[in-house]
């Protein structure tokens, strides 16, 4: 898939994510647009995958876990629109009977969710034991998982980390969302996890740099790189430099967009910034 | 039917949990296992031994290997995941909510050292609160066997089972009471051990064998008490418990856990929506354990033969 086409979609994905978490008046729009273009690479260019018919196990397919399953409005546009689910049911997000939880479940049997996160710390482990599955099974597809800044505070990434080194879990790439927000601000403040990158290879990872985690040709390098780099022996891990809110000027790097919704007016102002490029939801 | 049951000599229950988890792994190649740096303590080390393939240590971080395990289960495996019972519930239970039941993932947690009969460690280690963190949890199945033989049986059905099952165990050994095979142990239905008209004392785990003991004695008194064995907590046999709580006369619940939120919270809750009854309940009264050994410490907690005994005969004499 071409750039432009790439980029196109992945206005139409923060589009949409604004959309949806308008209009149920809750979600965590700065997250969402921070990974919308890793989103759209994973699933639009790098992965190889199978949207339809889902397969809960994913067995011969690339898999997709999202840790920080906060974040989901823009993972669940991109799982709509590359075909795992109908595009209008976005319009279904956080509302009461919908498929779309405000954070990703499996109990509705979503197609493209494997697992419920939303309590942080708990999909690395995860995609570790897929990745483990996959080895016993003689799978060579690669299981990715996204892991967030500030869920980097929990004791069970480091755990998970130790882990999947001493295992030679070498079928995983993680991708850190390194954005240096977490709710309560800056992480650096809030409780520094610096320096990441000298931590994750000293627990004995592959670390590779992302730092424009917006502009496709270098996430699909990278991308590429990982999956060159990986099958060696060591996980990899892909340290995202991410933009906040990216794609709404007022939201970029503020982290009080965490967890709110925009009201009326914000609203009008970052849709003006957010073209329809694909019809909308 | 007042059989009386032997013992064909000690074993501790963990035993049995290590000889099915093998066993079961012949049968299904799906199986898997991970242990936190108990693999010995839990009785995992023949598996491992057998199948090194198949066993994931995890080291001393329980977190990590229920979401590894949730991970495996994901792409069909069944992992049984082992260390000890406060470790395998509170340590990691919102692991376990999330990872595992909220997600319909299919692991099993084969939790050791269950209870005050862990001993000398004293109260860090003595996990009484589980069973009740374990039945909270919606489409967890809760076992909790009796002796050795029930263990390894129960092993082979949570193998089978579809879906999160807890399986609870101890440390010490204890009467190896029940047969090889049993075809009466079925997860989810009560085991009539003991038929009585008197009275009727559910117990669970190694309760049961002290249930059986003061029925014995009892009925040398000239009293007729049923013994019931609850191996399973969740999903409850209701039907099944309601008609004895009906019959009862005495209702007694014996079981090695926190009086909140175990078994004599269970039957008290069928007895609320069937019919409600005067139950008197053994358990730990809302208290920490400590160290000594297991059957000082069944002594003083008061959860022993004895003290079913007297539970009994006061309740008898309130009846008068």
């Amino acid at each position: 898939m071409d750039i432009p086409t790439l980029e196109k979609i992945a206005a139409q994905v923060r589009r949409d994510a604004v959309r949806m978490i308008y209009q149920v008046q809750s979600g965590h729009p700065g997250g969402a647009l921070g990974a919308a273009d890793l989103f759209v690479a994973l699933y639009f260019a790098h992965m190889r995958h199978t949207p339809d018919p889902f397969s809960p196990t994913g067995d011969g397919e690339d898999v997709f876990i999202l840790s920080n399953g906060h974040i989901c409005a823009s993972w669940y546009a991109v799982l709509a629109r590359s075909g795992y689910f109908p595009i209008q049911e976005l319009s279904t997000f956080r509302k009461i009977n919908s498929r779309l939880q405000g954070h990703p479940a499996t109990k509705e049997h979503l197609p493209g969710v494997r697992i419920a996160t939303g309590s942080l710390g708990q999909g690395l482990s995860v995609a570790i034991g897929i990745a483990l599955g996959k080895k016993l099974k003689g799978d060579p597809h690669r299981v990715y998982v996204m892991i967030g800044d500030g869920e980097a505070n929990e004791g069970q990434i480091w755990e998970a980390a130790l882990f999947a080194a001493h295992h030679k879990v070498d079928n995983l790439i993680a991708i850190l969302d390194r954005n240096y927000k977490q709710i309560d601000g800056d992480t650096r403040e809030v409780l520094s996890t610096d320096p990441m990158e000298d931590k994750w290879r000293a627990f004995g990872w592959e670390v590779l740099s992302l730092h424009d985690p917006h502009h496709f040709p270098t996430i699909l390098q990278t991308l590429e790189e990982a999956r060159q780099r990986s099958g060696a022996g060591k996980p990899l891990i892909i340290i995202a430099y991410t933009t906040m809110g990216k794609g709404v000027d007022f939201m970029e790097n503020d982290y009080r967009w965490h967890g709110k919704a925009p009201g009326p007016q914000e609203f009008e102002r970052a849709i003006a910034q957010l073209p329809e490029t694909l019809q909308d939801f | 039917m007042r059989p009386r049951y032997t013992s064909t000599g000690d074993k501790d229950t963990r035993s049995g949990f290590g000889a099915g988890l093998v066993e079961a792994a012949e049968k299904d190649p799906r199986i898997v296992a991970l242990s936190a740096d108990l693999m010995s303590s839990v009785k995992m080390d023949a598996f491992a031994k057998k199948y090194p393939h198949r066993f994931f240590q995890c080291g001393v971080a329980e977190a990590n290997m229920i979401g590894v395990a949730a991970g495996l289960a994901t792409v069909g495996f069944i992992p049984f995941v082992g260390t000890f019972a406060n470790f395998a519930t509170g340590r990691v239970y919102d692991q376990i909510r999330q990872s595992v039941c909220y997600s319909g993932k299919n692991v099993k947690i084969a939790a050791s050292h269950a209870g005050l009969t862990l001993g000398e460690d004293g109260a860090t280690h003595q996990m009484l609160e589980d069973i009740g963190l374990m039945r909270g949890l919606p489409g967890m199945t809760v076992l909790s066997p009796c002796d050795y033989n029930q263990t390894r049986l129960a092993t082979l059905a949570a193998a089978q089972w579809d879906g999160p099952v807890y399986l609870r165990f101890g440390r010490p050994p204890v009467p190896n009471f029940t047969p090889a095979e049993d075809p009466s142990f079925q997860i989810g239905k009560i085991q009539v051990l003991l038929d009585g008209k008197d009275g009727v004392i559910f117990a669970t785990g190694h309760m049961v064998w002290h249930a059986l003991q003061a029925s014995y004695a009892l009925e040398e008194k000239g009293l007729s008490i049923a013994v019931i064995n609850v191996h399973t907590l969740k999903p409850l046999d209701k039907e099944g418990i309601a008609a004895w709580l009906e019959r009862s006369p005495i209702i007694v619940t014996a079981e090695e856990h926190q009086i909140h939120n175990g078994l004599g919270d269970a039957i008290s809750h069928v007895a609320t929506e069937y019919c409600p009854r005067c139950i008197h309940r053994i358990a730990v009264q809302d208290t920490f354990g400590e160290s000594g050994k297991p059957d000082e410490l069944l002594e003083k907690y008061g959860l022993n033969t004895r003290h079913i005994i007297a539970a009994i005969e006061k309740v008898l004499h309130t009846l008068k």
